[in-house]
């Protein structure tokens, strides 16, 4: 099994958040990228539009097939990565860092303490296989 | 949940390239190696091997090979000589497509029928069934083993292999015997990728050894093991059809746009009464290649919409990787056939713009 960032946290759809200052930062994690393959288009809410935390937010396309987004936490989206709109396979290449999604501006810092950490996810994932 | 999926004789060496394996007609396939693209890649610009064994084979033999197949199937098989392959397809007495299939007449009396895998146990039925008594009909699926080598580098890694020149000079639609690595083999000129290659039967306990000494020839020339996922893209950008997908039992040959494989004034055969009144009346549909224009990927059973209502389904959708666009097939009415006529894809609830294209989206 492989090893997660320690500094992120996860859901159970395969989506990490990143604390930075007042903005969550959510990307896919390598897991996911594994299960999709090539990504060839993402599908993403505007800057201002309000996501729902575990609902979806947006589609993931690879070749093969679509797959749904979940936001990790309620609130805004305050950035959308843009550079996925012409070069979606930043996802593929880096996950964590180029391959990010969107940002949110938290309405409930509470939910965060629902995610699980890169120890609890690796379980998690533990579970799934087999 | 545990399905039983049945594994080809190659499945130790898919899991030792590491392959990820899905359930497919039945069978545990490898869907990809590297990556879709990457494998897309190689088979259009180098070369790919795959493994296609989980296809269905049924071989014909006797005096009435011919003539009986001829009455299976809408091509003329009785003009077939004896190292030439055709494609077909055959159809109900209603003139729907029971299957696609590729028909090899291996020796003077003797047939090999290719069939897709979903579809092995429909075909050996009906074809044990119209076959009567008299021929020698066998299904050969379980004991035979089917590899494809293709692309622009097919050939030399042929010759490289060893494989005498009656197969690295074998014409399109050709099959011949041959012997490669010591293994008693049959290889035709044929394919599903749209470039140029060889498709190797062999009994399935020796394909290990061909499968390997092809991998190891093809080392030089940049041959990659190639799953389904990328085979379905490649087979899309070709427009060649995929059973189940773009043709089924609801579809006939005309609509399809496969009526250059409906031969109706020769000898009967199963469904020529009802192809001739389908073709004399004029299917109201058709089954069209379309590239999309607005940001989104077609899937299989996404509606076609026009004048905000749904006119059609998309049939087969993905992103074409040499083609540079997301294409897809999928049916229309006739009059919003013709090449450049706009239509929209519903994709999860918003209409995306695309545009009817010519096919295939590729030609070598």
């Amino acid at each position: 099994m492989a090893t997660f960032p320690r500094d992120l946290q996860y859901t159970r759809e395969h989506e990490w958040a990143r604390v930075e200052g007042d903005v969550i930062r959510v990307g896919i994690t390598a897991y996911a990228v594994e299960q999709l393959g090539d990504v060839t288009l993402v599908d993403m809410p505007a800057p201002g539009e309000d996501v729902q935390a575990h609902e979806r937010f947006g589609d993931i396309e690879s070749v093969k097939a679509v797959s749904e987004l979940f936001a990790p936490v309620s609130g805004e989206v305050v950035d959308v990565n843009a550079a996925l709109e012409s070069s979606p396979e930043l996802v593929n290449e880096g996950p964590y860092e180029e391959g990010w999604l969107i940002t949110i501006r938290p309405s409930d810092q509470g939910e965060l303490a629902g995610l699980m950490d890169a120890a609890k996810y690796e379980e998690y994932l533990g579970t799934l296989d087999g | 949940m545990t399905e039983l999926l049945r594994e080809t004789a190659l499945i130790d060496e898919h899991l030792a390239l590491g392959a990820r394996l899905v359930p497919f007609a039945g069978w545990r396939m490898p869907v990809q190696y590297k990556g879709i693209k990457a494998e897309h890649g190689a088979v259009r610009t180098r070369a790919g091997l795959f493994d296609v064994s989980h296809m269905g084979e049924l071989l014909i033999e006797g005096p009435d090979a011919v003539a009986a197949v001829d009455g299976l199937v809408t091509n003329d098989v009785s003009k077939l000589e004896v190292g030439q392959a055709l494609y077909t397809v055959c159809c109900n007495d209603d003139g729907y497509i029971l299957d696609d299939l590729i028909v090899y007449r291996l020796e003077d009396e003797k047939l090999l029928v290719v069939c897709n895998a979903s579809n092995r146990n429909k075909i050996a039925s009906h074809f044990r069934v119209h076959l009567g008594n008299e021929l020698s009909f066998e299904d050969i699926s379980d004991r035979w083993a089917l590899l494809a080598l293709q692309g622009p580098s097919a050939a030399a890694i042929m010759q490289d292999v060893g494989a005498p020149s009656a197969v690295t000079d074998l014409a399109p639609f050709r099959v011949c015997k041959a012997e490669i690595t010591g293994v008693d083999v049959w290889v035709a000129r044929t394919g599903y990728t749209g470039e140029d290659g060889f498709e190797i039967f062999c009994a399935s306990e020796e394909s290990v050894t061909v499968w390997r000494a092809l991998l190891s020839a093809g080392k030089p020339h940049g041959l990659e093991p190639i799953g389904l996922g990328a085979r379905d893209t490649l087979r899309l950008e070709a427009r060649l059809a995929l059973y189940g997908n773009d043709i089924d039992e609801s579809t006939n040959p005309y609509e399809a746009g496969l009526g250059w494989v409906v031969k109706l004034d020769r000898n009967e055969f199963v469904g020529r009464t009802a192809l001739r009144a389908i073709k004399e009346a004029g299917s109201d549909r058709r089954l069209v290649g379309f590239e999309m224009t607005g940001r989104g990927i077609a899937r299989h059973g996404y509606p076609i919409v026009a004048d905000g209502k749904q006119v059609g389904t998309v049939t087969s959708g993905s992103p074409g990787p040499t083609v540079g666009k997301n294409i897809g097939l999928g049916y229309v009415p006739k009059a919003l056939s013709r090449i450049g006529t706009a239509l929209g894809i519903e994709i999860r609830g918003k209409v995306v713009d695309a545009v009817v294209v010519r096919t295939p989206f590729y030609k070598r």
